[in-house]
């Protein structure tokens, strides 16, 4: 750059903006011009993660707010089965490291490492799904479903909403299972990728907040 | 069954007003999509508008969609001014039921559907031009943000012809927005439609981050972006952070509604105060979402005008950052008078008050850049010095509502809807203006009729004040918000008064339409063929008007504040431009429909859901899905431009650009 544009030096001595005195060349700073369109997506996901978490914490606000608004019904306390949302915890945080694997298979381009690391992570969220609903359905057969108070209603609603997304998360990773076997690693499958394993690690930092506020505070109320 | 909630009754047939303004509408679609065909213009408005992914169009179509909703909540207006005229001791001509969805609507399509695409428009246009760049960084998604926005205005806008709309204010304050107090689609109407649109304000508030903290000419360095960036920057810093909480709030208030949940009821534990906290934390944010991109146009055409760069510029970036983050700590003064106690209160109270400092900076920076400007009057720079008049009485009233105790006399009378109108208004509305104006020449390459821009403006700052004054004065009377009726005789002539300003801002209106006609039948004569009608001081008037689809030629080397300023100037200095650049081939993202079928379904999983028709809605979700897999499984998304149609091109535009030279150094000489 500095060589192309010789004027612009004359007017830019020290190459403020050009990384000049404190910052580096590195590109997306403003220094050298737009990034790669890897850096540009996988920023523009972040935000979007932010975003995301934002909209959690409305519902962790509400959940705190309406905790104790059980409206004569049954508490935390009386409701939550504590051992079975440790089984659910445990098949998401290992599910996060079988992605991590999938994304070491995909970085290396080994397909049956990516396929293998994808499927197994799909069957561990699978079953955490499978034992979420099964709670829900537990509650609700019992009678203490969303409607019976306000401290219900908070909490299928924050706990159901990180469920949705994980339920999306799981379509999310059928099609980019498909797509790899389809067109395999192109720059844009593996810039998908990297959101994908961003998202699906995002969801086990939300699920963190959600044992802790929920179930954990819960039973010790 | 199989339509749900949705029968014959649901036109309203009995209601003359509704139906015959719906007939009118659905004339006028009809006859502008005949047009269309019949023209043979369904093919290029197709390939070159509806699908396309350029920054540039999807900024144009932003700004339309906000004129014509403008349109639509202007007719409000005129509904609410005339009822309020004659409705003492008398029912006037609007029933309430009728009144109440005309003042709800009006809030609603003003907020979301005009002033938020009008600043997401220009803000896509513009934003990647200054910072000088080819694109934004995400243009489908960009797309994609548009169309579900243009969803929520189609889904507002039905509830004219099917159903009703909501009437319980522009927000849907629970318990009244409850299925017990409101058991018809209203509510739904508002809660699906601000869901969809939210959706992609927040796609659009991602893509423009992602886009100013990312994708910069090389040189662009932080504090070398033009103000119009950094509010650009502040605005959309605020929809991400800000609009997932109305995604999240409207979620909980529509469980409610269609699961019987209990967030917001009177019943089973629900705390209605709660709502007001959520909607607020996104409420207030919005204000300066709406805001800050306007001080940010003021700016640009304050130094353009004045000559001059911008006084202050560090202070400016200060104080808008310093807005932005103020902006979330406020919330609370929406309702003082929910009982938090005066500690609360004056805490809120005073981070109210504080924002006025900032605020207070930026004025003082515009005063202070025209303050030995040679300033030439266009009617961009009228806007803003009427903006500066108008804001700083709205600010004034703004910082008297922030007293808790005046705000206790004040709450939900008309001095407080005077105060909202005279910021945003004379604030955000004016600021659109100016950029509409000061920008209409670089996307069509012929300016706007001055004269007829001139009187627009004094009749809408003239109009203005004579339709809101009076409501200060009716809100010391005692007047509240929302009255259909009322038995006050000494009302009477404040409320004749403004209906007389709303009419004269109806001239203003009527002259904007005639001037966009009048220029566009003379716009050879308003050509500007240099694309820099204004002497421009930011890099959007170093290329052609309007654009080429990629820009720039070669992306511009920024060597600091002005960069457009200073290439002018080095050329000045040297008597010719810079070296013609190396041209390369360019690669573009090619169009696409993944938006607009995205928004086909999103609109068709909204009615549904609003009619509870679910088998519809269960259609709407799988085609919305189906369409991102398909366009994921696109090969081909980029096109290529060769290397000599860039050169054609940028040719023309070097030539015009030393045309102007020339003709600066020979009036230099003559002097």
């Amino acid at each position: 750059m500095s060589v192309a544009h010789p004027v612009a030096h004359a007017h830019d001595p020290y190459r403020l903006g050009h990384g000049g005195g404190h910052g580096s060349e590195a590109q997306g700073h403003g220094e050298g011009g737009p990034p790669s369109k890897r850096i540009i997506v996988g920023y523009g996901f972040w935000i979007f993660l932010l975003s995301d978490i934002i909209m959690f914490s409305a519902f962790f606000a509400s959940y705190a707010v309406l905790a104790g608004a059980t409206a004569g019904g049954p508490g935390g306390k009386q409701l939550f089965d504590i051992g079975n949302v440790g089984i659910e915890t445990g098949f998401l945080l290992v599910s996060s490291f079988t992605c991590g694997v999938a994304s070491i298979g995909a970085a290396a381009r080994k397909f049956w490492l990516f396929q293998i690391g994808m499927a197994v992570t799909f069957v561990l969220g699978a079953c955490f799904l499978g034992l979420e609903i099964k709670e829900f359905a537990g509650l609700a057969a019992q009678g203490d479903g969303p409607q019976r108070s306000a401290f219900l209603s908070a909490f299928f609603s924050l706990v159901g909403c990180h469920g949705l997304h994980v339920t999306a998360g799981l379509m999310w990773l059928l099609t980019m299972m498909a797509q790899v076997l389809a067109k395999g690693f192109r720059a844009d499958i593996m810039r998908r990728i990297l959101c994908f394993s961003l998202f699906w690690h995002a969801l086990d930092i939300i699920w963190v907040a959600v044992f802790t506020v929920v179930y954990l505070l819960g039973v010790v109320r | 069954m199989l339509l749900g909630k949705l029968t014959l009754a649901a036109l309203p047939l009995d209601q003359p007003i509704p139906m015959i303004a719906s007939c009118v509408v659905a004339l006028v679609g009809a006859s502008v999509v005949a047009l269309v065909f019949i023209k043979g213009w369904a093919p290029y408005l197709w390939k070159e508008w509806i699908t396309s992914v350029d920054h540039k169009r999807i900024g144009v179509m932003y700004t339309i969609l906000a004129l014509v909703m403008l349109l639509r909540g202007f007719s409000d207006a005129i509904m609410m001014r005339s009822q309020q005229a004659l409705a003492l001791h008398s029912g006037g001509y609007l029933p309430p039921e009728h009144y109440d969805q005309v003042f709800s609507a009006h809030g609603t399509i003003m907020i979301f559907f005009v002033a938020m695409p009008f600043i997401i428009g220009l803000m896509n246009f513009v934003v990647p031009l200054q910072l000088g760049v080819r694109d934004v960084a995400f243009p489908t998604l960009n797309s994609v943000g548009f169309w579900l926005t243009a969803t929520g205005a189609l889904l507002v806008n039905m509830s004219l012809v099917l159903g009703e709309f909501q009437r319980t204010g522009w927000l849907p304050y629970p318990p009244l927005s409850e299925l017990r107090y409101s058991p018809g689609v209203g509510v739904d109407y508002w809660l699906w439609a601000l869901t969809i649109s939210g959706v992609g304000t927040l796609v659009s508030g991602i893509n423009l981050v992602t886009t100013i903290l990312k994708v910069r000419a090389p040189g662009m360095s932080y504090l070398r972006m033009p103000m119009f960036c950094w509010t650009s920057l502040a605005s959309n810093l605020l929809i991400v952070a800000a609009f997932p909480i109305l995604t999240a709030t409207s979620a909980m208030l529509l469980l409610d509604r269609y699961l019987g949940f209990h967030f917001f009821t009177n019943e089973g534990g629900g705390n209605v105060m709660m709502f007001m906290n959520l909607i607020w934390a996104w409420g207030h944010p919005e204000v300066y979402i709406l805001i800050l991109p306007a001080f940010g146009i003021f700016s640009e055409v304050i130094s353009t005008f004045s000559g001059k760069p911008l006084f202050g510029y560090r202070s400016m970036v200060m104080a808008t950052m310093a807005i932005c983050l103020l902006a979330f700590m406020v919330w609370l003064h929406h309702f003082f008078t929910m009982g938090a106690g005066a500690d609360v209160n004056a805490f809120f109270g005073i981070t109210t008050m504080i924002i006025a400092v900032p605020t207070g900076v930026k004025v003082f920076n515009w005063l202070f850049t025209l303050y030995g400007g040679t300033v030439r009057f266009t009617t961009p720079i009228l806007w803003s010095i009427g903006f500066m008049v108008t804001f700083i009485i709205g600010g004034m009233t703004g910082v008297l509502l922030a007293v808790p105790p005046a705000d206790f006399v004040l709450h939900n009378s008309l001095f407080l809807v005077a105060h909202f109108h005279n910021v945003i208004i004379g604030g955000t509305l004016f600021g659109l203006f100016a950029g509409y104006t000061f920008w209409f020449p670089k996307a069509f390459g012929f300016k706007l009729h001055e004269g007829l821009g001139k009187a627009a403006f004094w009749c809408w700052f003239v109009g203005f004040y004579l339709a809101f004054m009076p409501l200060y004065v009716l809100g010391f009377m005692g007047m509240t918000r929302r009255m259909q009726s009322y038995d006050v005789p000494e009302w009477r002539p404040w409320l004749l008064l403004a209906a007389a300003g709303a009419a004269v801002i109806f001239v203003g209106i009527v002259l904007q339409i005639v001037q966009l006609v009048v220029s566009i039948r003379n716009r050879e004569f308003l050509r500007d063929g240099t694309g820099d009608p204004w002497d421009g001081r930011s890099l959007e008037w170093a290329t052609a008007s309007p654009p080429p689809v990629f820009n720039f030629a070669v992306l511009p080397d920024v060597s600091g504040e002005e960069a457009y300023w200073s290439i002018k100037e080095r050329a000045r200095a040297s008597h010719r431009l810079s070296d013609e650049p190396d041209y390369q081939d360019i690669e573009m993202p090619k169009n696409n429909p993944t938006g607009v079928i995205c928004a086909f379904f999103a609109t068709v999983m909204g009615f549904a859901l609003i009619w509870h028709i679910w088998w519809m809605a269960i259609l709407g979700l799988v085609g919305a899905f189906a369409t991102f897999v398909v366009f994921a499984w696109q090969d081909i998304t980029e096109e290529e431009i060769p290397a000599e149609e860039v050169a054609r091109l940028d040719r023309a535009n070097r030539a015009s650009r030393r045309a102007r030279l020339a003709e600066l150094e020979a009036a230099t000489v003559q002097r």
